[in-house]
């Protein structure tokens, strides 16, 4: 499966692209198959979305998880510093990253 | 210290307002990323991996406890309660948001700091000795120098947009404790007969193509500094490659057209520079002098009480001599086993500010190996300070041991890496973490870049650790043998790369090897040369 990822404009957080909208959680992130160049463009365009890139994931029954490592370590924080990731109070939740 | 004059400051507070608009445009919609990223860049923002970065310029890295204040400041308001203190004497904070960046900007002006030329193809932050001021080995204070050319690079229309980044650091002692001549421009403050001068080395650097800085000229005298260093950047700004960024550093044109070409086109530069007048008289060297003058030292020459065992060893192994007598030089290590290299939060920072105010005459430093220096604490306030210190988790006794190591960000913060650094660094630290063992190990610097850009220094590493991508999953080579010191050398790999635990492990074994095979006083490094790659390579892959 190919997500559709970027950085808000103004706060710069890592942002997917849910189908309908942005969300800071992987987990909300949909396929965009072959159709991502074209979502890319408008959303950028209209400034909800910043260096927005398409990746390749894998899509698991926790949500997608982005193939490669570095977007992995975007979808939550860095791992050195669980309480500034996305889910600070789960210390299993980076599991999957590495 | 330096304290800007009414141009200084209305530079940098004119260049506020132009990012502030700059912003308000782009968050409008009136530019497009491609046209704001090299203006945001410019003011030293970058796009990482989780958010916003920013880099702050700490001009030869010092500051004062107000400006130290404000950096805590910073992290508190507008990121998460820390700092991340660089490689290159700067300090950087990982979590910045767009729109709140002009007002950061204008309160860092407040103290007269900016983020100017932390990033682009531009003169970078002057880099200098941490001891500055305060070594007893140098021929002169370094830092009116490093100011001199920070007023000469800010801004300088002709430079600002040069093949590729431009780095020059400025010592003044015979031991290099800034990588001098890993920088594209290094210079070396010497008398001859005398008279003040300086060695010019050009060409040296780090990333893919690690190059030691050949000597291009023995002696330049002070007077003509400026105009020959001009001369040295015109020479590349013209010739340098800027068809491919691999190739777009100084020290590749110095080695394509070799150290003498490059010295026969500079002095032929420098003959028409130095009729430009641009060497600035001597009495504004003088006024830029007057604002490094030595502070009032008075305290009488006392030993310090070394009853606390835990305070003798920090006595031993962070504190050091200090030109002055009655007075040392305290090094703070950011180095906490287990913890992030460099990193140091609010109220660290300002636990930090506080002891500069109270017992180094307001001075601090920040040092290329990403620790904090107070360079003038009398003798007798030493165990206060050391107490101070221990409250804040600050008083880690491993200044130049194992456990002191450089890391970048690495993968968990930074867009180029390829691997990541920070628990690499954590892992060797918590591994070496007793301290008999560490100071039985001596000096050992150990240096960890998470991608070929080396902005952690790993060439220069007694061990160097350089984390690449294989196939999408994290393996480290391993090098030994480099130095950034007046030793300077460059690493040479030991063989295939490991994975995170295989990688501690190497290390390791190349430190019990060298324990095994060590011979006097030597430190790691001094074995490695003496014996050569061989025993190590056997140690490590059996």
């Amino acid at each position: 499966m190919k997500l559709l990822t970027g950085n808000e404009l103004g706060s710069g957080a890592v942002t997917w692209w849910t189908g309908n909208g942005w969300s800071i959680h992987v987990e909300d992130a949909v396929d965009v198959g072959e159709g991502g160049e074209s979502i890319l463009h408008a959303e950028e365009g209209a400034r909800r979305v910043n260096a927005p890139y398409i990746i390749d994931a894998i899509a698991t029954p926790e949500g997608p998880r982005p193939a490669h490592i570095k977007d992995r370590v975007r979808a939550l924080g860095p791992t050195v510093r669980p309480d500034l990731t996305l889910k600070p109070a789960d210390p299993a939740a980076g599991d999957w990253i590495i | 210290m330096y304290k800007y004059d009414n141009y200084d400051q209305a530079i940098v507070d004119a260049r506020v307002a132009e990012f502030r608009d700059q912003v308000n445009r782009r968050m409008a919609g009136e530019i497009t990323e491609d046209q704001f990223k090299p203006l945001r860049l410019m003011n030293g923002l970058y796009l990482q991996l989780h958010a916003y970065m920013l880099r702050v310029a700490i001009p030869y890295g010092t500051l004062d406890s107000r400006q130290m204040r404000m950096l805590a400041h910073i992290a508190r308001k507008y990121d998460r309660d820390y700092g991340h203190f660089t490689t290159r004497q700067n300090i950087q904070y990982n979590w910045i948001k767009l729109e709140e960046c002009a007002d950061l900007l204008e309160e860092l002006a407040s103290v007269e700091m900016h983020a100017i030329q932390t990033s682009g193809n531009c003169i970078r932050n002057i880099s200098s000795d941490q001891y500055a001021g305060a070594a007893a080995d140098e021929v002169t204070d370094p830092r009116p120098w490093a100011e001199l050319l920070r007023q000469w690079s800010t801004f300088h229309p002709e430079f600002s947009y040069l093949p590729r980044k431009f780095k020059i650091a400025v010592i003044a002692s015979p031991e290099d404790r800034a990588a001098m001549r890993l920088h594209d421009i290094g210079l070396e403050l010497v008398r001859k007969d005398g008279e003040l001068g300086a060695r010019v080395f050009v060409g040296g650097g780090m990333g893919r193509t690690p190059m030691i800085a050949p000597e291009i000229n023995p002696f330049v005298k002070a007077d003509d500094l400026l105009s020959y260093i001009e001369a040295c950047l015109r020479v590349y700004n013209r010739y340098g490659r800027r068809d491919n960024i691999y190739k777009a550093r100084i020290k590749i044109l110095v080695h394509e057209i070799g150290a003498d070409e490059y010295r026969r086109q500079v002095a032929e530069e420098f003959a028409h520079v130095k009729t430009l007048g641009i060497d600035p008289p001597l009495a504004e060297l003088e006024r830029i002098s007057a604002f490094f003058a030595a502070p009032a030292f008075d305290a009488a020459d006392v030993e310090p009480d070394r009853s606390d065992p835990d305070f003798a060893v920090w006595l031993d192994q962070n504190v050091k001599p200090h030109k002055q007598a009655g007075y040392a030089i305290v090094n703070i290590s950011l180095k906490p086993i287990g913890g992030i290299p460099g990193d140091a939060s609010s109220a660290q920072i300002d636990v930090m500010a506080d002891l500069a105010e109270k017992y180094s005459f307001d001075e601090l430093r920040v040092t290329h190996a990403q620790n904090i220096v107070l360079p003038h604490v009398a003798k007798r306030d030493l165990y206060a300070v050391w107490q101070a210190l221990r409250d804040a988790d600050l008083a880690n006794a491993n200044l130049d041991l194992i456990s002191d190591i450089i890391a970048c960000p690495g993968l968990d913060y930074c867009s180029l890496a390829n691997a990541r650094s920070i628990p690499i660094a954590q892992k060797i630290a918590t591994r070496f973490a007793d301290a008999e063992r560490q100071r039985d190990v001596g000096e050992l610097k150990l240096k960890i870049s998470g991608c070929i850009n080396a902005c952690g220094h790993h060439h220069a590493g007694h061990i160097g650790i350089l984390g690449v991508d294989k196939k999408g999953v994290e393996n480290y080579q391993l090098t030994l043998g480099g130095s950034g010191a007046e030793d300077v050398s460059i690493g040479k790999i030991t063989g295939p790369g490991f994975d995170e635990d295989g990688i501690v492990d190497a290390v390791e074994k190349a430190v019990e090897k060298y324990r095994e095979l060590r011979e006097g006083d030597e430190r790691f490094v001094d074995t490695y040369r003496r014996v050569g790659m061989d025993p190590f390579k056997e140690a490590i892959y059996g």
